[in-house]
């Protein structure tokens, strides 16, 4: 056990790129915590996902031993936090493991909108920040700007900001200074009853759930009963033990210390990020605040291309349920697409990181249906449902009112694109803006917008519109009363539900018009008309006719075709096997896929 | 009741499936002075070295290559094709015919047809080509507008075309038939009536009318893929109905989705084709098919020049056809004519799918006497596909 005057406890907020890895990297390099031979790149982040996209799905952390230029012997842990903002409850529970966090920004860049929200939220949580500027190495870098963006932003002064290159090394030493000097030691009461942050946790085959905990007081011993207080559940401690970074089983843990605890229990559910760990011995009166029930924020049926793979995608949702206990999922049944499921997610980048993971991992070929978010319908009864998908929208007649999610949104961008950032957050519904520059190339834009719109392209428009400049950061509000319609598609005049959206009134035709368009190219053309419509309950609101084909035939068939025509026809016919029947109409598996694709709406 | 002596209209039914039973052979002669953009076919320029002296070669290669042929016959029917047969000069294509007759005998009142360009058309070479033996020309006319024969890389005018169609019937040949192409993207549909009415208007005995299309590997798919206009299939299918309706006022008659004719001048070879008849095959790159075995020959001059010195057979590739597969490339063929097909083990199960319900629904396909029937010959393929759908029966 380590005193905790001698810890230090800190994590790393950074846009993705802006060399977090590295940093980290560099730090587990320079205090031996890994060899140089052992070292590979991104040592932390370890899901392949992870590394192709550069960025962290799961928090981990590590203990690095260090000896100060003062001689005394430091514990310092390194509490990774994911770095997106569809995990930004996972940030605040890392963040509350810490009393310290690096602000790590790249010289070339600046600042951008999630990294200032993730250091709000650390100044929120009473964190010691200390600015880090990397990347000064490279020949774009302009330290001094990027230093006056920061000190803009946190206060303080010029000469806190420490100057590094995660690449070359430059200036780590003097990071490892200033993290045992300027972030405080851990306060914890060693005698009090044992009260320790579940702060991330994942599935391991062989040992069960293994979750890593901040202990804030008493002491956590192995063999000792615990329970996680917000579950209930209860197990022995069987392992606790910290990393270094390989696992390394130690006996006890007190106040400040940080690692992994191994209970035995099998089931993701039972042990929730933000929970508090206990001795059942003497339990504490209270656990510690800020613990919240995973919310899915985002929704989207996922459909096997192949209707026997149905089967295939419960076991592989059931799968990654196992270590991310955040994704929840329902069958669902969809008269064009056939059994699937209604899946809810944390976010945008969480749905895709599921979505890829049921593809690579799994090998499923999937149809997912256009993102939505959770409604409520008041109904004229007086009682409320939550609406996850379009189909469950009540009839008109029993609706009072629509409430839909809006969320609180931050852009940060170069102010000469704010007129065209405020004509798209319009555009997009945004209300009660507000704007405070950073620096005077530099503005932050608060707003509070549908959830909805953020969900359908609002990433992409912005990007595109500020030449990728601009950034974007959000988090849950509250609802409010929408005039919002369900518009469905109907194809030969027949609905298919998986084209029903749910969209305010006002672009409800401008929607309809878009997808009827877009159906009628990518819809073959068949033995007879097939009209297009857009439909809000019973009016027609957009038709278009997918003219019935006239020619289908090859010119010519003779005695030197006959083999190579024949083929041709029956290449031609095994795209027809990949149709779905929608009544009467063959629609290709590829028309679903394009036309539920938001990105080109 | 039908006179016995009139000869069977080109649709019937019996005629089509008597086809079957008639022997043929096809000579490919490949050589063309260019290569028309939309051609697919095997064909050497000069070039690719398409010289007079391979050109005398590659005679010398045939009549070799008819010599490796077990012996059969008589032939009922012969069709040289191109390529360009006419760009030979008549005493070549009699060598070929000679050694077509020593080897496998001709029947007396044989079909011997012959693919020919207006510009070679001249009156003595004509003339020359009926007295070797030849009884039935087709004409590569494909359009009377010259905008039209530019943008198709042909070298004749439209004058050139309507004197070589005059030469023929005036020479005596038993058989006159006119190639057209519709639907080229710059053919407005006046254009194609223009060249429907002289067409119509030279009383030829059979017309072949096809919608341009984009083979791929060709010069017009790669300007297609580049940009330039694709053919429209209503804009072609437009035009199909217009010649089928002129057609059948001049008293032509549609026996397959291309191919009309005057009752006694349907294209005996082509017809053996579509009711699985066998025929040999001889040249470069042709389809042969004899004991249920479709076989194909080498594409590349130099490759096949080389094999028939060795004597071998210039075969690329052999593919048996039987069982299932067989029954249905009968209906699939068969399809194709106007005539229809007998239903069969294929056309039953067709007709009990689901897709074959839909059809007959959809008045796209009829049955009368045991014949499936295609009504709407713009369709075809839609049937055809469902045909190579159904599972092995």
């Amino acid at each position: 056990m380590t005193s905790s005057a001698r810890i230090r406890n800190f994590s790393i907020i950074a846009h993705i790129d802006h060399g977090k890895s590295t940093l980290a990297d560099r730090l587990l390099e320079r205090t031996g915590a890994v060899t140089e031979r052992e070292m590979r790149d991104q040592l932390l982040d370890t899901m392949d996902l992870e590394r192709e996209r550069g960025i962290t799905i799961k928090a981990n952390s590590v203990r690095l031993p260090y000896r100060g230029a003062d001689g005394t012997d430091y514990v310092l842990n390194l509490i990774d936090t994911p770095g997106h903002v569809d995990f930004s409850y996972e940030v605040s529970r890392s963040l509350e493991a810490c009393e310290g966090a690096l602000l790590l920004v790249d010289a070339s860049q600046g600042i951008e909108a999630q990294t200032l929200a993730n250091a709000y939220l650390a100044i929120e949580e009473g964190l010691e920040i200390i600015p880090v500027i990397n990347k000064i190495d490279l020949p774009a870098a302009d330290p001094d700007r990027v230093a006056e963006e920061l000190i803009g932003v946190l206060g303080g002064d010029l000469d806190d900001v420490i100057q590094v290159s995660a690449k070359t090394g430059d200036g780590i030493d003097d990071l490892l200074e200033a993290i045992i000097e300027r972030l405080p030691a851990p306060e914890g009461d060693a005698h009090a009853p044992l009260r320790a942050l579940v702060f991330d946790s994942y599935y391991d085959t062989y040992r069960g759930v293994v979750c890593y905990v901040r202990v804030v007081d008493g002491d956590l011993r192995k063999g000792d009963g615990v329970e996680f207080m917000a579950t209930g559940s209860r197990a022995e401690a069987d392992e606790i033990g910290v990393s270094s970074p390989a696992p390394t089983p130690v006996a006890h843990m007190g106040p400040g210390e940080v690692g992994y605890l191994i209970t035995g229990i099998k089931e993701i559910d039972l042990i929730r990020v933000g929970d508090t760990v206990t001795a059942t011995a003497q339990p504490a009166p209270a656990p510690l605040a800020g613990y919240q029930e995973p919310k899915p924020m985002v929704f989207s049926g996922m459909f096997p291309t192949e209707g026997d793979d149905f089967e295939r995608l419960r076991e592989a949702l059931e799968k990654l349920r196992l270590n991310d206990s955040s994704l929840v999922y329902q069958a669902e049944t969809s008269r064009a697409l056939g059994f699937g499921f209604r899946c809810g997610f944390l976010g945008l980048l969480h749905m895709e990181i599921v979505r890829e993971r049921l593809e690579r991992e799994y090998d499923l070929d999937l149809v997912a249906t256009a993102p939505s978010v959770e409604y409520r319908a008041n109904l004229t009864d007086g009682t409320t449902i939550a609406v996850r998908s379009p189909q469950d929208l009540p009839a008109v007649a029993n609706l009072a009112s629509i409430e839909e999610p809006y969320v609180k949104v931050m852009i940060i961008t170069p102010s000469e694109y704010v007129g065209t950032v405020m004509e798209l957050v319009q555009a997009k519904r945004a209300i009660t803006g507000d704007m405070t520059y950073l620096t005077p190339e530099r503005v932050e834009l608060h707003y509070e917008m549908p959830l909805a719109e953020i969900v359908f392209d609002f990433f992409d428009q912005l990007k595109s519109r500020t030449r990728g400049y601009a950034s974007l950061d959000y988090e849950p509000g509250s609802y409010r009363v929408s005039d919002l319609v369900r518009v469905d598609l109907l194809l030969n005049s027949l609905s298919v539900d998986a084209f029903s959206s749910i969209v305010h009134k006002d672009k409800a035709y401008r929607y309809g018009r878009a997808m009827v368009e877009r159906l009628r190219e990518l819809i073959p053309r068949q033995l007879f008309d097939v009209p297009v419509q857009a439909a809000v309950g019973s009016r027609i609101i957009a038709r278009e006719t997918i003219k019935a084909k006239r020619k289908d035939v090859l010119a010519k068939c003779y005695g030197g075709d006959i083999t190579r025509k024949r083929k041709l026809l029956e290449r031609q016919k095994e795209g027809k096997r990949r149709m779905k029947m929608v009544g009467q109409v063959e629609v290709p598996q590829e028309a679903f896929i394009s036309a539920l694709r938001i990105d080109d709406a | 009741m039908a006179d016995a002596s009139l000869p069977p209209p080109p649709d019937s039914p019996e005629l089509a499936d008597a086809a079957g039973m008639l022997r043929s052979a096809y000579v490919h002669i490949p050589f063309c002075r260019r290569r028309c953009p939309y051609c697919d076919f095997a064909v050497v320029t000069p070039d690719e070295g398409g010289t007079p002296y391979t050109v005398t070669r590659y005679v010398q290669a045939v009549i070799a290559e008819i010599g490796m042929e077990r012996p059969w016959g008589p032939l009922d029917a012969v069709n040289f094709g191109g390529g360009t047969p006419s760009s030979l000069p008549p005493s070549a294509l009699a060598a070929i015919l000679d050694a077509l007759k020593r080897r496998f005998g001709v029947a007396p009142d044989a079909e011997i047809s012959i693919e020919a360009n207006p510009e070679d058309w001249d009156g003595e070479y004509a003339e020359a080509v009926r007295s070797i033996g030849f009884t039935r020309v087709s004409l590569g006319v494909q359009s009377f507008d010259p905008k039209v024969l530019i943008a198709l890389g042909r070298l004749h005018s439209p004058e050139l075309a309507v004197s070589a169609v005059r030469r023929s019937q005036a020479i005596g040949f038993e058989s006159v038939s006119v190639d057209l192409i519709y639907g080229t993207p710059d053919e407005t549909l006046e254009s194609w009536e223009q060249t429907v009415a002289t067409t119509l208007g030279l009383g030829p005995d059979h017309v072949s009318a096809y919608s341009l299309t984009v083979e791929l590997g060709t010069e017009l798919s790669r300007r297609v893929r580049a940009g330039d206009p694709a053919p429209d299939p209503d804009d072609q299918a437009d035009k199909y109905l217009h010649f089928a309706e002129a057609a059948a006022d001049a008293g032509l008659i549609r026996y397959e989705v291309s191919n009309w004719a005057r009752p006694g001048h349907v294209c005996r070879y082509n017809l053996s084709t579509w009711a699985q008849g066998e025929y040999l095959a001889f040249g470069l790159g042709a389809h042969g098919h004899r004991d249920g075995v479709r076989r194909r020959n080498v594409r590349r001059l130099d490759v096949y020049l080389d094999r028939v010195a060795r004597a071998e057979r210039p075969e690329a590739g052999a593919d048996r056809i039987e069982g299932w597969a067989a029954e249905q490339e009968r209906l699939l063929l068969g399809l194709r004519r106007a005539g229809g097909a007998v239903a069969g083990p294929a056309g039953d199960a067709l007709l009990r799918s689901d897709e074959g319900a839909r059809f007959s629904d959809a008045g796209l396909i009829a049955v009368e006497s045991g014949r499936i029937r295609v009504l709407d010959p713009l369709l075809t393929d839609e049937v055809v596909r469902a045909v190579l759908a159904l599972p092995p029966h």
